[in-house]
């Protein structure tokens, strides 16, 4: 390992690029396998009665292509740029980063045929078995040193908030993949939790939960405190907020799980535990929302014609908006309601269609054109158009899942006077169908708003060229 | 649920990281001229 690159005079933007590019491929892999699950929901003879294309096998397809590759590559290729620019240094070492680029896309690949394949170990976003897993863990391992490391070697003293969410992704995701992981082999592609019944479910979802809040949203906090200030030009709005909502977020969030398993076998003191920290939780969810949104207070007419703020800050107001529906939804008495539900699935896509997904468009669309020395991505109108065909798919989407779950909810609980139920469960499903539809078309333009802006990166990419950036010469007070 | 005898310590564990974190921060002087730091990414 060369420990030398405190004295290089360039950033390491080669990682950076690759990641950056993989994001936007990925990003159209998995929205792609999206579209096709949700169609064969609509449209069950979809699946062509092969065993790789049915929808049990290509739903976790789906969920692991947009998270871990998708948003994976999003997250190392922001918290690489983040890191060298605010800490004014080369990444610490350039093979090491190399390998998490290289590790990463063998753990995608080796996703993508294990679980058509049928190999799963049946846990929620944890799927890949014992094999997968310990790569993973290598990788991560890596990705830890090389983010911390250069950390270590910062120029400027103050380490800035973004690289606080961004570490604090880093060190829980390790905890929660060894924890949930834990698993004893019985063959090459083959393994049994460590955890048995109601213990394993609690696990499950201490790690499923803690991966929404640290992979998806501690991660993605990083990108809105550095690309939202870097892109609108202005420093964030409060940066004293920002700190404490760093802290208040991380100090409250690892409880939040057990509201995944209301009324269920787990003990309903651990169940209440989960809905209270689910609700405590909106404060420094919507503390960092405004603090974010607030940043363009002042310069509003940006949004008029910066499409890239606009996904920006729109991604922000579903933050709100899901950091919102989500307490609401950890109430025992609305979870009656709505668990099980297709409102659940609308839930999670608002925040990941809404505010994972823009995010990432929005930082990618900021850093794609730097990383090409250009300053702006080849097509403007391009972004536009990407922006409007997304917020109406996620509009579609969610507005067509609200009505189809509160309906199922409400037929499945609604019973005659002799107390027998009043509708048969394939009547709910009946019922279902045209939001069904009406998903498949929001999730399309989804999709191709994702088209568009693999389109456009191939030709800012192609019409650019991989420039080596200069660290500035170290700052006075460094 | 024994295994809240794993998760329930594991999480006091974490919150005194946590703590521990605030403390260096605050004591390395991270926060000592705060809101400058937001300016800075600016003129990176």
């Amino acid at each position: 390992m060369a420990f030398s690159s405190s004295q290089a005079t360039t950033f390491n933007d080669k990682v950076i690029r690759q990641f950056a590019i993989m994001t936007v491929v990925w990003g159209v892999v998995g929205m792609l396998v999206g579209v096709i699950v949700a169609s064969q929901l609509a449209w069950p003879e979809l699946n062509f009665g092969i065993s790789f294309l049915s929808f049990g096998r290509l739903r976790p397809l789906h969920t692991n292509a947009v998270i871990f590759a998708f948003g994976g590559c999003a997250l190392f290729a922001t918290s690489y740029y983040c890191v060298q620019r605010t800490c004014q240094v080369r990444l610490i070492s350039d093979k090491l980063a190399a390998f998490t680029f290289w590790g990463w896309q063998v753990i995608i690949l080796s996703a993508a045929v294990s679980l058509p394949l049928g190999y799963t170990t049946g846990k929620e976003y944890a799927e890949l078995e014992w094999p997968i897993d310990i790569l993973i863990t290598l990788v991560w391992v890596a990705y830890a040193i090389v983010f911390f490391g250069t950390i270590g070697i910062r120029k400027v003293r103050h380490i800035y908030v973004a690289n606080w969410f961004f570490g604090a992704m880093i060190l829980a995701v390790a905890l929660l993949h060894l924890g949930n992981s834990a698993e004893i082999p019985a063959g090459l592609m083959k393994s049994y939790s460590a955890y048995a019944g109601v213990q394993d479910a609690m696990v499950q979802w201490w790690y499923g939960h803690n991966a929404v809040g640290f992979f998806l949203t501690a991660g993605f906090l990083g990108m809105v405190y550095y690309f939202i200030p870097k892109q609108a030009g202005r420093p964030v709005y409060s940066y004293r907020l920002s700190v404490v909502h760093f802290w208040a977020l991380i100090f409250t969030y690892m409880w939040a799980g057990p509201h995944h398993l209301h009324y269920t076998a787990l003990p309903d003191w651990t169940q209440s535990i989960g809905m209270v920290f689910s609700l405590i939780l909106l404060a420094p969810s919507w503390g960092g929302m405004i603090n974010g949104i607030m940043t363009l207070s002042g310069a509003w007419h940006k949004l008029r014609d910066d499409p890239i703020l606009r996904f920006l800050i729109v991604s922000l107001s579903f933050y709100g908006m899901s950091t919102f529906e989500g307490p609401m939804m950890s109430i025992k008495t609305v979870n009656a309601l709505s668990h099980y539900t297709d409102w659940t699935v609308g839930h999670v896509h608002s925040g990941a269609l809404g505010w994972v997904g823009m995010v990432t468009m929005g930082s990618m669309y900021y850093l794609i054109p730097r990383l090409f020395g250009r300053t702006q991505m080849f097509s403007v109108k391009a972004i536009e158009i990407h922006f409007y065909m997304a917020t109406i798919g996620i509009v579609l989407y969610i507005a067509a899942l609200w009505i189809a779950g509160v309906m199922q909810g409400l037929m499945w609980r609604s019973l005659n006077a002799d107390g027998t139920l009043t509708y048969t469960f394939v009547e709910s499903v009946k019922a279902s169908y045209p939001f069904y539809v009406l998903r498949v078309v929001g999730g399309l333009l989804y999709l191709t708003g994702m088209t568009i802006m693999l389109w456009n990166t191939i030709k800012t990419a192609t019409a650019g060229r991989s420039v080596n950036v200069t660290i500035p010469t170290a700052v006075a007070h460094a | 649920m024994e295994i809240l005898y794993l998760l329930v310590p594991l999480s006091v564990v974490l919150v005194f990281f946590i703590i521990g974190g605030v403390w260096w921060a605050i004591h390395s002087g991270q926060f000592d001229d705060i809101e400058k730091e937001g300016e800075r990414i600016l003129n990176e």
